[in-house]
């Protein structure tokens, strides 16, 4: 990729971020730099297409340490989940033999996997000695006639967040448009229901958690004719410029392609979430608004009352243990907003929120919600993090899975709110789950045992000196 | 004799091989208040990151130089000596552990001119160790990873007191090295393979001290990564370890006990460095293996095997006649890093079971001991082709075997690296009487819940109620009812 390319990607006039000085996002620092790279996000972005084999074009590491790393869900085809590379070795990449080799990968994917397309990832290696490999995925395509994608995501172009970019244009150019959706099958209409087609972009079915709102979808009538790309089929993202409406949903990591389904097919795009049962209602209504369907609204309307009544009900008994907690959120990017509602939802005070990645719109809203004493965080490193619990008598860290060990090596009551996680919290109905999971954490008998010290390390601190006994057996060593 | 095969297939599928630079990196993580820094792009790191907190459920430091667009092409060694430059003054570690990865190595780096270029523009940093490494991710596999920075760190911080060869001395001029063998007369020091656990190095550890010897590990993973929770609330650093001051005695030492044939070149650079000897072994997974250290042990420290080992002796001896039934001509695939396969291979052979496919990531001649007709270099898709045709019952492997097994309706016995979805694997012991114990107990349990009955079979004229159910009215079926069922 040209760096001329790469600057287009990281220019994003839909994104607040764009006029300010961090746009594209600061260059890393070396050793003291964090966070994947751009074939990191462009995998991340696209891997959960479940029926595509996915194939990660270099030496072993790029793909060897990630692949089977089960955060997102599917409900039928398995493909995604097998970890396929070219595995370069020395003599490829010396010799050059990295283009034939990826030729002959992809037909082997073709005809041991039989899969609708092939997506093909360029990671740093071939990049840097210039393997052609779109070149090979077009010759490919034309010998076998099964669509082979090019992804140009090398590392060392830029971070995750450029990977998304990489990854959702790839779609833009490659992809979408290639096929026309069927018509809405005739047992699924119902009598003055109308099918409105929509897009989800940026929801990536964490641990199967859309699956508590599609069949609220299901029942309003609101087909989606692509979530990018949790649980997405490649056909599926063939038809996405069909759409009256594009859901950003929580990330804006691939706004691209929101905007440029607007630019070319006028599609208007909104931005939700559905965390807590505020911003699910707010995202509901936000579909039928767009749709401009006087009776979808109303029927909206009545769904989100219903269930609405329904989850406060159950969420009733679960209150009084949650309530007054006080919680360090540290998402570090646009999800805090929404995930403070969920909280807010609860009866949790937000006591601190990590704001790195968010806009001053994301802020401002943030403030709205929690007022002006909130401690907003920009630079989270662990030990900032933990001074931040320490001084805000936070009861709990919630955070992204790298900062787990951060919280627990501290004892510290954590919630995994990332991609890694093993539970799902969206929707209505994923409240449920959320309650259980910051209930377990928060009332574990686990942190009195791990906070207490041993019996004779308590004598030592209480009476300000150490026993003249031998500590451990290694004493008498040398 | 067994016969290497090539890897015969152009993509790999479901890979086994983890990269050589991560295994680079778990060398270094064994060292008290070390920091791993890995030359490459970010990605690099945070997948290599992500591998080792999936797998020990610990934080890992672990940093990179961060190579981008720009300095991947134009040369990116300054990023080196930045990276070094950030980390001494930010996390002030013991030592710094420099691997390349594939695209550092591609671009061409050389990394012991930046790290000599370091030290002349930050002097006031000299007493931070650096050691680097080649270590691209275009050759070899974890355990020869691991072995590269093994050896890289020994020559690097052990102070070289001996030379083998006079003629060698008088050709360099130099003067005569006094040796230091022995001067520490209870200090031995201990060289594992890279996928011995914290559980596997716990016993070597007691083993040894349980002779009133003082064990060393090099590099020591027991003290770092055994998953402890320390009365320090965050330390960017490792928590445990060896010291590198330690480390600079190992000359001064009685022994050196090897365990594992990958890090042989390391050990011999130990031993050409010190004259300090080497006892080699293979692994200690066959009650033979460790006689034989538990030996060792008994003439280098002039005491008798302790009471304990005595009955643990027993107690294994027991176990393998007990579970003998059930382990015995069992039919089992594996794929794993040399070194634990060739492990495995003597235990599973001990008992009379029979290796029927067998897989490993990366060219290694150790194993061409082995018994078994032909090794395949590959990946899981070739284990579980493999296991199929042979008719494997059991499955040795790390993690990404479970999907293999599950449609092979065949048991999973996890090892190696990286075990994400099975708490505590990581530290799950193998070694000594006690550790074959175990694995002998959990191989044979999966093998009687994967017990294939018999088939009922159902008497047409049977009187029982169950065959009257199956059958109903003879008259009505007629002859069909004799197909069985």
């Amino acid at each position: 990729m040209k760096a001329k390319d790469i600057a287009e990607l990281l220019d994003e006039p839909a994104c607040e971020h764009n006029t300010k000085s961090k746009s594209g996002c600061a260059k890393p620092k070396p050793g003291a730099s964090a966070g994947g790279c751009a074939f990191d996000g462009a995998q991340i972005a696209l891997l959960p297409i479940a029926d595509v084999a996915h194939i990660v074009h270099g030496p072993i590491a790029c793909a060897g340490s990630s692949w089977d790393n089960r955060g997102t869900r599917s409900s039928g085809p398995e493909l995604y989940r097998i970890g396929m590379t070219t595995d370069l070795t020395e003599q490829d990449v010396i010799m050059g033999r990295g283009e034939k080799r990826l030729f002959h990968s992809i037909k082997q994917a073709i005809e041991d996997y039989n899969p609708p397309a092939v997506f093909v990832y360029n990671t740093c290696v071939p990049a840097l000695i210039g393997d052609d490999f779109e070149a090979v995925c077009r010759e490919v395509e034309q010998r076998y006639d099964v669509p082979v994608v090019p992804i140009d995501a090398a590392g060392f172009y830029g971070t995750k967040n450029l990977g998304n970019r990489i990854a959702g244009d790839s779609m833009v150019k490659h992809v979408i448009g290639t096929k026309e959706p069927e018509p809405v099958p005739e047992n699924a209409q119902r009598e003055g229901v109308k099918v409105h087609d929509v897009n989800l972009i940026g929801e990536y079915n964490i641990a199967g958690e859309f699956w508590y709102v599609l069949p609220l979808l299901d029942e309003l009538g609101i087909r989606v004719l692509c979530t990018l790309s949790g649980d997405a089929r490649f056909h599926e993202v063939q038809t996405m410029h069909r759409a009256e409406v594009n859901m950003m949903v929580c990330s804006k990591a691939m706004l691209n392609v929101a905007r440029k389904l607007q630019d070319t097919f006028g599609m208007p795009w909104f931005e939700g979430s559905f965390y807590g049962i505020t911003d699910t209602s707010e995202a509901l209504r936000g579909f039928a608004q767009f749709l401009n369907d006087p009776d979808l609204t109303a029927r909206t309307e009545g769904l989100i009352e219903r269930e609405e009544v329904r989850i406060r009900a159950a969420l009733d008994k679960w209150r009084p243990r949650l309530e007054g907690k006080r919680v360090l959120l540290y998402t570090g990017g646009v999800k805090s907003w929404s995930v403070i509602s969920a909280l807010q939802d609860l009866g949790m005070k937000v006591v601190a929120t990590g704001t790195k990645k968010s806009t001053e719109e994301d802020k401002a809203r943030i403030r709205e919600l929690m007022g002006d004493d909130t401690m907003m965080i920009d630079d989270g490193n662990p030990k900032e993090l933990l001074r931040i619990v320490k001084d805000y008598k936070a009861d709990i860290l919630i955070a992204g899975g790298r900062n787990m060990y951060t919280a627990l090596k501290a004892r510290v009551p954590f919630l995994d709110i990332n991609q890694e996680r093993e539970f799902g919290y969206a929707g209505y109905d994923g409240m449920l789950e959320l309650v259980r999971q910051l209930t377990l954490t928060l009332e574990s008998p686990v942190w009195q045992s791990a906070r207490t010290p041993a019996p004779w390390d308590a004598a030592i601190e209480s009476n300000g000196v150490a026993l003249a006994l031998p500590m451990t057996s290694s004493a008498e060593g040398v | 004799m067994a016969d290497l095969l090539k890897r015969k297939k152009a993509l790999s599928v479901s890979p086994l091989k983890a990269s050589q630079t991560i295994g680079a990196s778990l060398a270094f993580l064994g060292f008290s208040r070390s920091m791993p820094l890995m030359h490459g792009s970010q990605g690099c790191t945070a997948f290599a990151k992500v591998f080792f907190v999936r797998h020990f459920r610990e934080p890992i430091p672990l940093q990179t130089t961060a190579m981008d667009q720009v300095t991947s092409v134009m040369g990116a060694d300054d990023n080196i000596v930045e990276a070094l430059r950030a980390i001494c003054e930010k996390n002030r570690p013991s030592i710094i552990g420099l691997v390349t990865t594939g695209l550092a190595e591609t671009q061409g780096a050389d990394i012991n001119l930046a790290v000599r270029q370091f030290r002349k523009q930050y002097p006031e940093f000299d007493n931070y160790y650096v050691v680097a490494v080649n270590s691209p991710d275009f050759s070899g596999c974890f355990e020869s990873g691991f072995a590269l920075a093994l050896k890289a760190i020994i020559e690097t911080l052990v102070p070289q007191t001996y030379a083998p060869a006079q003629s060698a001395l008088e050709k360099e001029g130099t003067t005569e090295f006094t040796h230091r063998v022995g001067l520490r007369s209870k200090q031995v020091n201990v060289l594992c393979h890279a996928n011995l656990t914290p559980g596997d190095l716990e016993f070597i550890v007691e083993s040894i001290e349980s002779f009133g010897l003082r064990p060393m590990l090099i590099p020591d993973l027991l003290g770092s990564l055994d998953g402890h929770l320390s009365s320090e609330t965050y330390n960017p650093l490792t928590t445990g370890g060896l010291a590198v001051d330690d480390l600079k005695t190992a000359g001064e030492s009685i022994a050196s006990l090897v365990v594992g044939h990958s890090i042989q070149a390391a050990a011999k650079s130990l031993e050409e460095r010190t004259g300090v000897p080497n006892y080699q072994f293979d692994h200690l997974m066959t009650i033979d293996e460790v006689d034989r250290w538990l030996d060792t042990l008994r003439k280098l420290s002039g005491k008798g095997v302790p009471v304990k080992y005595r009955k643990h002796r027993q107690q294994v001896q027991d176990a393998m006649l007990d579970t003998h039934f059930m382990i015995g001509s069992t039919r089992y695939a594996m794929a794993s890093d040399p070194d634990l396969l060739i492990g495995f291979d003597a235990l599973m052979t001990s008992m009379g079971a029979e290796l029927v496919a067998a897989v490993i990531p990366a060219k290694a001649k150790s194993v061409e001991v082995l018994s078994i007709e032909h090794i395949q270099i590959g990946d899981m898709e070739d284990l579980e082709q493999l296991a199929k045709a042979e008719q494997a019952q059991l499955l040795i492997g790390n993690s990404h075997a479970s999907d293999s097994a599950q449609r092979l309706s065949i048991p999973l016995l996890r090892a190696g690296f990286p075990q994400y979805d099975l708490l505590g694997g990581f530290q799950r012991c193998w070694s000594g009487y006690r550790g074959i114990q175990q694995t002998l107990f959990d191989l044979a349990n999966m093998m009687v819940a994967h017990h294939q009955d018999i088939s009922a079979y159902h008497s047409v004229y049977s009187q029982k109620p169950e065959a009257q159910v199956l059958y109903g009215n003879l008259g009505d079926k007629g002859p069909n009812a004799w197909g069985g069922h």
